[in-house]
């Protein structure tokens, strides 16, 4: 039988956790559209560029969970908190994604619109600022925005490094009430509440971007 | 030499290899400031190469090319010419304006920012004055009412008009023509060519064409250059190349292409 008295008392403590969970998502995502766009665009400059790809490579194909666990273990004398050490890790760590995504729509601006810059002599930052990226990044918000809904979906992975989010609250509360069932369902509904809404606004940028 | 009797433009032994592909044999060439040239030859015979390495979107093997007396594929090291630097390139190519095959407007922005963005951010030119002059070169391109337009919504004739409009925004000396009308339906070609008479007639502009309109190099040009293979096979005025040719290499490939229209 469903327990509603222990899902009264979950509920506020499961929100408290969904900010945890929103905190992380949306600041490391911000780092991640930052980041990777920086490395998109380093990569294309000689040497230093292949020193990036091959470090980005390697954060890309090592599991997110194993670079969580490590840098905590890493910090574990220092006084920054786990949320923190959380998003910069998942921030870094889908960098590497976004970058790919950046590079891609970097990659489809025609070689025509930079010999069009290189002819009216703009300066590098109009050329990025005002011509490529603008292009570029139309075509790539859709593919980004996918980026965004995994993110949250990898959030529960902080529960490895002890950040309270919305698995942590649920694991901690439900096993001391012997409620698991209820805990982790709840938590289940409150990634759904979350993602489906996203994933339909994903669907109509994609549909109007998509088309251009 | 004199000053003033100098040619504008100089193309000295210039060599340029696409991997094994040479496309310029050493090539000499000289175009007088003011000048209406035309470029005109089979595909693949350089023509194309000789503009784009003037816009500096590709870079000689050797050989040197001058602009205005100065290097401009090289730069002075010392008494030494060394291949030009990026920042030397850049000062020296805004003296020269292009317009190409495919238009390449920036479809991002607004018709007016295309002819403005260059005056603006490369040139400093003020906003303000920047924008008066789109509004009277899209005037002289018959494109005025478009000035808020962006360019998806024009046909490839008024793109083109618009591009011409914005090559001209910069006021170059010398003005690179690749082949404007080649992408265009048949019925807006004539449009465009209009444009670049007018400018051929009101200005003084020195034009560098590649092109398969042999009636248009008729009018507007004072020489003609007929490449083939890397090298000018012949060259002369106009009246002379199209009426009498006098290399067979000409004969032939006029033959063919008159033939075609």
């Amino acid at each position: 039988m469903w327990d509603v008295e222990f899902t009264r008392l979950l509920i506020p403590a499961l929100l408290t956790g969904l900010w945890v969970t929103v905190q992380a998502t949306v600041l490391g995502y911000a780092l991640a559209l930052v980041l990777g766009l920086a490395v998109a665009m380093v990569r294309r400059v000689k040497v230093v560029g292949g020193i990036v790809f091959v470090v980005t490579e390697f954060i890309r194909t090592t599991p997110v969970l194993v670079q969580l666990v490590f840098i905590f273990s890493l910090s574990a004398l220092s006084d920054v908190s786990p949320l923190t050490i959380g998003i910069v890790v998942l921030g870094v760590h889908y960098s590497t994604y976004t970058a790919e995504v950046y590079r891609s729509g970097i990659e489809g601006v025609a070689k025509g619109q930079w010999e069009a810059c290189r002819a009216l002599s703009l300066p590098s930052h109009r050329v990025w600022g005002a011509v490529v990226l603008p292009q570029a990044i139309r075509k790539v918000i859709p593919a980004l925005g996918n980026y965004l809904i995994a993110m949250f979906k990898d959030t529960p992975l902080l529960f490895a490094i002890s950040v309270p989010e919305m698995l942590s609250v649920a694991n901690d509360l439900g096993g001391q009430y012997f409620r698991s069932f209820e805990a982790y369902t709840l938590v289940g509904a409150a990634f759904l509440l979350v993602a489906v809404p996203s994933a339909v606004v994903i669907r109509r940028l994609e549909r109007r971007y998509a088309a251009v | 030499m004199e000053p003033g009797n100098e040619p504008l433009i100089k193309f000295d032994s210039v060599v340029k290899r696409f991997g094994d592909n040479v496309v310029l044999d050493g090539l000499d060439l000289d175009v007088n400031a003011g000048e209406r040239v035309t470029l005109i030859g089979p595909s693949g015979s350089g023509k194309t190469t000789i503009l784009r390495l003037l816009m500096t979107l590709e870079h000689v093997n050797g050989g040197t090319i001058w602009v205005g007396g100065r290097p401009f594929s090289h730069m002075y090291r010392g008494d030494k010419l060394v291949p030009a630097s990026e920042k030397y390139l850049r000062e020296h190519r805004k003296t020269i304006g292009m317009v190409f095959q495919q238009f390449n407007l920036f479809p991002n922005m607004t018709v007016r920012k295309n002819v403005t963005e260059g005056p603006v951010h490369s040139l400093g030119v003020p906003k303000e004055e920047a924008s008066e002059r789109a509004v009277e070169l899209l005037e002289m391109v018959g494109l005025a009412d478009k000035i808020d337009a962006h360019p998806t919504q024009l046909s490839g004739g008024q793109q083109q008009r618009v591009a011409i409009a914005r090559a001209l925004a910069m006021r170059p000396e010398i003005l690179l023509l690749d082949e404007v009308t080649s992408a265009l339906d048949p019925e807006l070609v004539a449009g465009v060519l209009d444009v670049l008479r007018e400018i051929a007639r009101e200005t003084d502009i020195t034009m560098l064409c590649v092109t398969h309109e042999m009636a248009f190099a008729r009018d507007v040009s004072d020489r003609v250059f007929m490449f083939d293979a890397g090298r000018i096979a012949e060259s002369g005025p106009p009246e002379q190349i199209f009426g009498d040719p006098h290399e067979d290499r000409t004969k032939s490939f006029l033959k063919a292409v008159l033939e075609h229209d």
